[in-house]
């Protein structure tokens, strides 16, 4: 198991490496110059080709990579010129609101979508099957602007019970905050469900088959235990994948979602990186979303090893 | 005489094809008595793991079952679902084909023993381990506690088929189905396993049936032998009776096909010619009839009963039964 655990973290290295570089070449490579977008119009030759050489951005390509490099493993992303903020508070802001929001997303979604494929695939081919299939593929057709002012016009609008938008800190008010998140949760959620139940059931209708599921009815098993031990365990491989996806794709922030909702998260913050050409910030953040990536894809190999003994013995 | 524990009456399967109604087990009767081995012999595709699954109420959902089991007093077709669960393992139980598909790779070896003990007899978790550690010893295997903690892949076939049979032993049944439980394994495993459930079996006086396509594994350990093609049986004896004069011509070609070890090398097997029928569209006749050197027009026209002639307890489905003296040789 430890050799396992060695093997992937070291397969990690040159993904991480690949990831900084891409990262770096996306920023330097965007058209427009840094010096020219700090000082305006205005500037003179001769202020931006003095600029450009403090900043360093007269050096060769490689060395600025290189520089940028070393500061990034002593811990320094850089500065905004526009707020004087790092990198790293700028981050540290914004990473608790899209942290809560997907942690609550992928918990709904994984509450609606784990349960509905146990049942759809314990009765493959039934009436409650065929719905539910039908209903997942209506959903996922469903983009998440619609979806969410759907939501913000019953819940807010209509029935009053959770606020439409807005955001407050957690340390604050734990319970505002929760109710602020139910419903970009619930959006986020929504889109995710259908995935997460065909993936599971499909997966479920093909253990059903196995021969021994066959010996565990065999045995006198309760359906129960045959569902959720013999079957759900060696069924969810997959699932872990699209979660893991999922997650990290919700790590690097939901732009509508925290755009309708009013909530300060990473994707908001990316975005304005964009459009004000703030491209420190640009190529720090996409560089700790992409980390991130890479950390919860290494954590779903791990849960991989739990699940099948057979990964974990290399034996698949 | 004691009634018997397993009787099958008018057993028939009936599932859903493409091409039709595939009828894969047609109006079979058995019948076994406690304690004693029955053995079920047949070509793929003759019906035999259908009927074990009909008696087992192990079918596919689509397929159709008609017919009774009356097992131990209770017919378990019409058994509720929440009995029958009851009754599995404790009283009827077995062992699958492919043991590297029947145990579940994801839990060790020790969850899949003992959450049967459990369920059934009621034991606590330290006495369930320290029967499945008996059990695994009584199958012949090695280090058994440490073997606990184990997954299916750890070990090897034969290994994975003990495991298997020390499942299906662990709440003591009156009624073992092995279904081809050496076709699997290794020609050197496969003796060992069937002497080991030979062995099991008269220990516990538990009722044993065996189903396979090889006559050489029931000849020395079943009571009784049914022979099954196209989903009918057509030959029924006890053992020693069934080789020393069968009357169907299929069992004679069956045993006929077995390789023998005095035959000289390059000698053409006398393999049995032509296809079993289509079973989605029956024969009018005997299902023999078109690969039988015996037939005439009266085994296309119409289908032979299974019944007896001098033997009460030799039963054939033949209207040419084949006299003692031109027997096996074949």
């Amino acid at each position: 198991m430890l050799n396992f655990v060695a093997r992937r973290l070291l397969a990690i290295l040159p993904v991480l490496l690949a990831v900084s570089l891409l990262t770096f070449l996306i920023a330097s490579l965007l058209p427009g110059d840094l010096a020219m977008v700090i000082l305006g119009d205005q500037a003179t030759p001769e202020n931006v080709a003095a600029l450009r050489h403090d900043m360093g951005l007269d050096q060769p390509l490689w060395w600025r990579y290189l520089s940028w490099l070393g500061h990034v493993l002593q811990g320094d992303l850089g500065r905004s010129f526009r707020t004087g903020q790092t990198v790293l508070q700028a981050v540290g802001e914004r990473i608790p609101v899209s942290l809560e929001l997907m942690l609550m997303a992928e918990f709904i979604g994984l509450l609606i979508g784990v349960p509905l494929a146990i049942a759809c695939a314990a009765r493959a081919g039934g009436a409650f099957d065929r719905f539910m299939t039908g209903s997942a593929f209506a959903m996922l057709s469903m983009p998440s602007f619609l979806l969410a002012i759907l939501l913000i016009y019953l819940f807010a609008v209509e029935l009053h019970w959770l606020p439409a938008t807005g955001y407050v800190p957690f340390t604050e008010e734990p319970l505002a905050n929760l109710r602020f998140f139910v419903l970009p949760a619930l959006t986020l959620a929504l889109a995710e469900w259908p995935g997460i139940m065909r993936v599971l059931r499909s997966d479920m209708i093909a253990t059903l088959q196995e021969d021994y599921i066959a010996l565990a009815k065999a045995k006198g098993l309760k359906p129960s235990r045959i569902l959720f031990v013999h079957a759900l365990k060696p069924s969810s491989l997959t699932l872990v994948t699209v979660t893991g996806i999922n997650i990290g794709r919700l790590l690097g922030g939901t732009l509508i979602v925290e755009s309708i909702f009013a909530l300060p998260g990473i994707g908001r913050l990316l975005v304005g990186a964009i459009y004000t050409r703030d491209l420190v910030i640009l190529q720090g953040v996409v560089l700790l979303v992409a980390c991130g990536f890479v950390i919860v894809n290494f954590i779903v190999d791990m849960l991989y090893a739990v699940l099948d003994p057979r990964i974990r013995h290399g034996h698949a | 005489m004691t009634p018997p524990l397993l009787t099958i009456t008018d057993v028939a399967v009936e599932l859903p094809t493409p091409r039709g109604i595939l009828r894969a087990v047609d109006d079979v009767d058995l019948s076994l008595q406690a304690g004693r081995t029955l053995g079920i012999v047949g070509e793929s595709g003759c019906g035999k793991t259908m009927l074990s699954r009909a008696i087992l109420q192990l079918l596919p959902k689509k397929a159709k079952l008609s017919g009774r089991v009356m097992f131990d007093g209770q017919d378990l077709v019409q058994l509720a679902p929440e009995s029958l669960r009851r009754l599995r393992a404790r009283d009827l139980a077995v062992v699958f084909q492919d043991p590297m598909t029947s145990l579940n790779p994801v839990l060790t070896i020790g969850t899949q023993l003992m959450e049967t003990l459990q369920e059934h007899l009621e034991l606590d978790t330290p006495a369930a381990r320290k029967r499945s550690i008996e059990l695994l010893a009584a199958v012949g295997i090695p280090a058994p506690e440490q073997r606990l903690a184990q997954y299916p892949h750890q070990c090897s076939g034969g290994m994975r088929q003990r495991i298997a049979i020390a499942i299906a032993l662990s709440c003591e049944p009156k009624l073992l189905i092995a279904d081809e439980p050496t076709t699997a394994l290794d020609v050197t495993i496969q003796a060992q396993i069937l002497d080991l459930l030979a062995r099991e079996q008269r220990r516990r006086h538990m009722a044993m049936i065996i189903i396979t396509h090889d006559l050489g594994v029931v000849a020395g350990r079943a009571d009784e032998v049914a022979v099954m093609y196209a989903g009918r049986v057509v030959e029924r004896a006890p053992t020693p009776m069934l080789f020393k004069r069968m009357h169907m011509p299929y069992t004679e070609a069956l045993l006929a096909a077995i390789p023998k070890l005095e035959t000289a090398p390059h000698t053409p097997l006398p393999a049995i010619s032509g296809r079993p029928p289509d079973p989605t569209r029956p024969l009018k006749g005997c299902s023999f009839a078109p690969r039988c050197r015996y037939a005439t027009s009266r085994c296309r026209e119409a289908k032979p009963e299974l019944t007896s002639a001098e033997m009460a307890d030799h039963l054939y489905a033949c209207f040419h039964p084949i006299k003692m003296a031109e027997g096996i040789g074949a």
